[in-house]
């Protein structure tokens, strides 16, 4: 009993000091107003891009801490929610196309032409085929993706999926919703798709 | 100092070719090499080029007011040169807000030489056949602080606000691509494509990785300060232009200047 009184009276006095000291909150709105005004557009890069969506927000909120397992679980149910499949239902495109996507690293910086195609730069993050040597490894090795997987309709949409939009299967993912934003095109994804899952891939060899 | 600039030149070719006769295990031997060859050159580093342009701009009448710099106070008194970038950004009582060195700048060329706040922020970076004095008086200042230790003050609340804001900018998710600056730099060892990238949350990797700021480039021929380095990182984060010296970028540098608190400085360095 006495325990719980000292330890009751500890978070009062915590509360009260917290109270004098500014919030994480202000600290977070204060963060926003300065970008707003600390950031001018260029290019195709405008200011609103510091307005975040709700994964955005939700994400930075947890900073380098991991995302609760309730909140990660409806997250990705939400996040799944938007994914558009391919209107023929086929998945693959030409992996020889895709690897192109996987090295290219142009498109959404204030310098690059908003007309030409954006890559997806896979191999900034990813290995992908053996060939390639100058891989990074933010993300998880894909050498062997559908070797390693199977080639079938489920792996498929799978990788579909995960190009698409990750955080439908890695909440708070740090990898770009391709799909969802529009970095890359329906037939773009599908190439990208056949990298991955294609037996004549490079990364299935 | 040709001789420098080209020794650099062939040195940089023997690490491309290295890298393109690229077998697989070559890999991590490249970034070996690379980070033998920028020792190789740290004695002849062309950033002294920059420090000893730096140091006579510095001293130079210049300005509506034919002042020089040297009454200018980095927070360690008027004048003094020595260490004050080791403890920069900090709180400035005189315009009671916290300011890093390119921001201070700034601030001393508008009130002691009368030059015009725009005109003194006006393309601080330099370019191909185009040097700047903001380059070079980084380079100068930075240099005088080599072997301090990082010492950033906390102590005033506008310090504390500087940092906290700064972390929230660091972990901010925003753009098309949903990057912030953690998605790089907040993880241990990892890199994009070939180059290593610290975790800038952690003492070791941020001291290592702060203290060899500014640099120059040898792929650009600069000396790049950290005002260019935030910003060119926003712009592979897909963000927006970083206002030069804008709070947003002062907050920033808090924050990762902060966490370098306790390590020599070692700048200006030498980079690919």
């Amino acid at each position: 009993m006495k325990t719980k009184l000292i330890a009751l009276s500890a978070t009062a006095l915590l509360a009260a000091g917290c109270a004098t000291t500014p919030s994480d909150d202000e600290y977070y709105t204060k963060a926003v107003a300065l970008m707003k005004a600390g950031f001018k557009d260029r290019g195709q890069a405008k200011v609103d891009r510091i307005d975040q969506d709700s994964l955005q927000k939700l994400c930075s909120s947890y900073g380098s801490n991991p995302v609760p397992p309730d909140v990660a679980e409806r997250l990705q149910k939400e996040q799944l929610a938007t994914i558009k499949y391919p209107a023929d239902g086929k998945y693959l495109g030409d992996w020889k196309s895709g690897e192109k996507i996987a090295q290219s690293g142009r498109g959404g910086q204030y310098n690059d032409d908003p007309k030409q195609p954006s890559g997806a730069n896979c191999y900034a993050c990813h290995q992908l085929a053996k060939e390639e040597v100058s891989y990074g490894t933010i993300g998880p090795s894909l050498y062997h993706f559908a070797k390693l997987r199977g080639y079938g309709p489920d792996i498929q949409k799978y990788a579909w999926n995960k190009v698409y939009n990750s955080h439908a299967f890695a909440a708070c993912s740090s990898m770009p919703r391709f799909g969802y934003r529009g970095i890359l095109t329906e037939q773009q994804i599908k190439d990208v798709v056949a990298l991955l899952m294609d037996p004549n891939s490079p990364v299935n060899k | 100092m040709n001789r420098t600039l080209g020794g650099a030149a062939r040195a940089a070719c023997a690490v491309m070719a290295l890298s393109a006769a690229g077998a697989f295990a070559q890999q991590r031997s490249a970034v070996e090499e690379i980070e033998r060859y920028r020792q190789a050159l740290g004695d002849g580093n062309p950033a002294e080029l920059w420090e000893a342009r730096g140091e006579g701009i510095w001293k130079k009448a210049a300005g509506p007011k034919n002042a020089s710099l040297e009454k200018c106070d980095l927070g360690l008194g008027p004048g003094v040169v020595k260490g004050a970038y080791a403890q920069l950004p900090r709180y400035f009582a005189d315009v009671d807000k916290v300011m890093d060195l390119e921001t201070r700048l700034v601030h001393c060329r508008v009130t002691l030489q009368g030059i015009s706040p725009e005109e003194a922020k006006k393309s601080p970076f330099g370019g191909p056949g185009r040097k700047t004095d903001n380059d070079a008086l980084v380079a100068f200042i930075t240099a005088e602080s080599r072997g301090i230790a990082m010492a950033v003050p906390m102590s005033h609340p506008k310090e504390v606000e500087a940092f906290e804001v700064g972390k929230k900018i660091f972990f901010h998710r925003g753009g098309p691509y949903d990057f912030a600056c953690s998605t790089c730099h907040a993880v241990d060892n990892v890199r994009i494509r070939l180059q290593d990238l610290p975790n800038l949350t952690k003492q070791a990797d941020a001291q290592k990785a702060y203290t060899a700021w500014p640099a120059y480039r040898v792929s650009q021929g600069e000396v790049r300060t950290f005002q260019w380095r935030l910003e060119d990182c926003f712009r592979q984060q897909r963000f927006p232009h970083l206002d030069f010296t804008s709070d947003a970028s002062i907050a920033l540098t808090m924050f990762l200047a902060r966490n370098a608190n306790g390590a020599p400085f070692n700048a200006p360095s030498i980079k690919r």
